[in-house]
């Protein structure tokens, strides 16, 4: 099995590479390029994403044809692909992150700034915080219920269509933490930083 | 709910663990990676490196136990000490740290701050702020490991460190710093409340309950500590359950 993960210059995405060939040793064949052919021939693919949502969206579109060949492969082709953060929120149809920005529009949905109520809940949301599973999910395979998950967002994403949420988090309000749509995963905290938990999920997600 | 972070914090020169943890099971005390890990598979929820090699040709030292510790240890890393370029959190980035952490190139110009939340997102910088007090509710920052006196005021410059961009702020007492008495919790607690961004704890940790008045009267997010998780005295389970037991929330 191929395996990419997209690398976009775009942020850090060196605990996203340790922590995937740590868990596909020998298993899985992981490629981390931005080589668009590479991408085509690939199994799944990994949307990592760090730093805020326009500098990603523009990361992406700077590399010639990436956009449509990641849409090709998740929309046309329907083959998995896991977004981790940003790479999650890039799903929406636009963020309001710097400035108002066109997403992917792969799930329909915003995503803005997490309302801290006036400042009771610090920004940005650090550190490790329970998730609640809504729904089953095959990376939650193994998953127990309020597991502990890494996170570092100041911005939620907000699908419209609330049946594609497959868990949520609390912090100041119950936030969309991961979704699931057919084959599209996206996760808003850090499996590659979540310990053997985050670990588990990255394995879930390689056999899938 | 969000759970309130332990971050063991691990004094690294020229690549040896200096002040380290002293549990019989090591092998190589001095080894930083492997003390790393220990703390890492007993349940630290970050893992601080901070370099304070004097020298700058020694840098290629800690990003080279960067990449050993990132390749084991699945928990954010973050690692301060000597970040004075663009290029130095790059390096250190690319080597597996989440976060690094600025400390005298961020009082020096408060610009670079901006610069680097810019380039790389608020969420890996850290601004390490060393302050002392100078009279009652007033303290000052100070650079060169607490030697420097700058005549910035500790919150006027916490405020400012967050409005350019920085996603923590972690907040070592000089006067506290080595006397295991606890954190200086007034200063705590006015940089807790004067800013919006997670406060890390740092500098006076000699027991656990400490760790508690950290969390609880200063409004850290975070506690961080070395001496008392060296030389096994408390294992973070231990300082996880008892926080747990006092009804902090800790991830068990």
């Amino acid at each position: 099995m191929n395996v990419t993960i997209v690398d976009y210059q775009s942020g850090n995405i060196s605990s996203v590479v340790n922590s995937f060939t740590e868990v596909s040793k020998g298993k899985v064949n992981l490629e981390v390029t931005s080589d668009i052919k590479k991408i085509k021939s690939s199994d799944k693919i990994v949307l990592p994403g760090q730093g805020s949502f326009k500098s990603c969206v523009d990361s992406l579109n700077n590399i010639n044809g990436l956009v449509d060949t990641l849409k090709e492969f998740a929309i046309t082709n329907r083959k998995p692909l896991l977004g981790i953060c940003v790479g999650l929120q890039m799903f929406a149809d636009v963020g309001y992150e710097e400035a108002e920005t066109k997403g992917l529009g792969w799930i329909s949905g915003k995503v803005s700034k997490i309302n801290n109520q006036n400042g009771k809940f610090k920004l940005p949301h650090i550190g490790w915080n329970e998730i609640e599973i809504l729904k089953e999910s095959k990376i939650f395979k193994d998953i127990k219920n309020k597991s502990h998950m890494y996170f570092v967002h100041s911005y939620e994403f907000i699908p419209e269509d609330k049946s594609v949420i497959s868990a949520t988090t609390d912090y100041s309000s119950k936030i969309v933490c991961a979704v699931e749509k057919e084959n599209l995963f996206g996760t808003q905290f850090h499996p590659e930083k979540s310990d053997k938990t985050g670990l588990k999920i990255i394995d879930n997600f390689l056999k899938l | 709910m969000l759970k309130n972070r332990i971050i063991p914090c691990l004094d690294v020169q020229n690549g040896r663990v200096v002040k380290g943890i002293n549990f019989v099971e090591l092998k190589d005390a001095g080894d930083p990676v492997e003390q790393a890990k220990i703390y890492s598979d007993g349940g630290a929820d970050e893992i601080c490196f901070l370099d304070i090699t004097a020298s700058n040709e020694n840098r290629d030292t800690i990003i080279d136990i960067v990449r050993k510790t990132a390749k084991e240890c699945f928990v954010p890393l973050t690692v301060g000490g000597g970040v004075r370029t663009i290029q130095n959190i790059t390096d250190l980035l690319l080597a597996g740290a989440d976060k690094v952490s600025i400390n005298t190139a961020a009082v020096k110009n408060v610009d670079f701050v901006k610069e680097a939340s810019k380039k790389f997102g608020s969420q890996c910088i850290v601004v390490a702020i060393d302050a002392k007090k100078v009279s009652e509710n007033k303290w000052e920052v100070f650079t060169h490991g607490g030697r420097n006196k700058t005549d910035i005021d500790a919150i006027e410059f916490a405020k400012q460190v967050e409005t350019n961009g920085a996603g923590e702020i972690l907040l070592t007492s000089m006067d506290k710093d080595g006397t295991k008495s606890g954190y200086d919790i007034d200063l705590l607690k006015t940089i807790t409340t004067s800013t919006n961004i997670p406060v890390i704890a740092s500098g006076g940790v000699g027991t656990l309950d400490h760790l508690y008045d950290g969390i609880v009267k200063g409004g850290a997010s975070a506690v961080l500590a070395a001496s008392i998780f060296h030389y096994g005295e408390h294992k973070i389970k231990d300082a996880k359950e008892y926080l747990n037991s006092k009804n902090v929330s800790v991830r068990l």
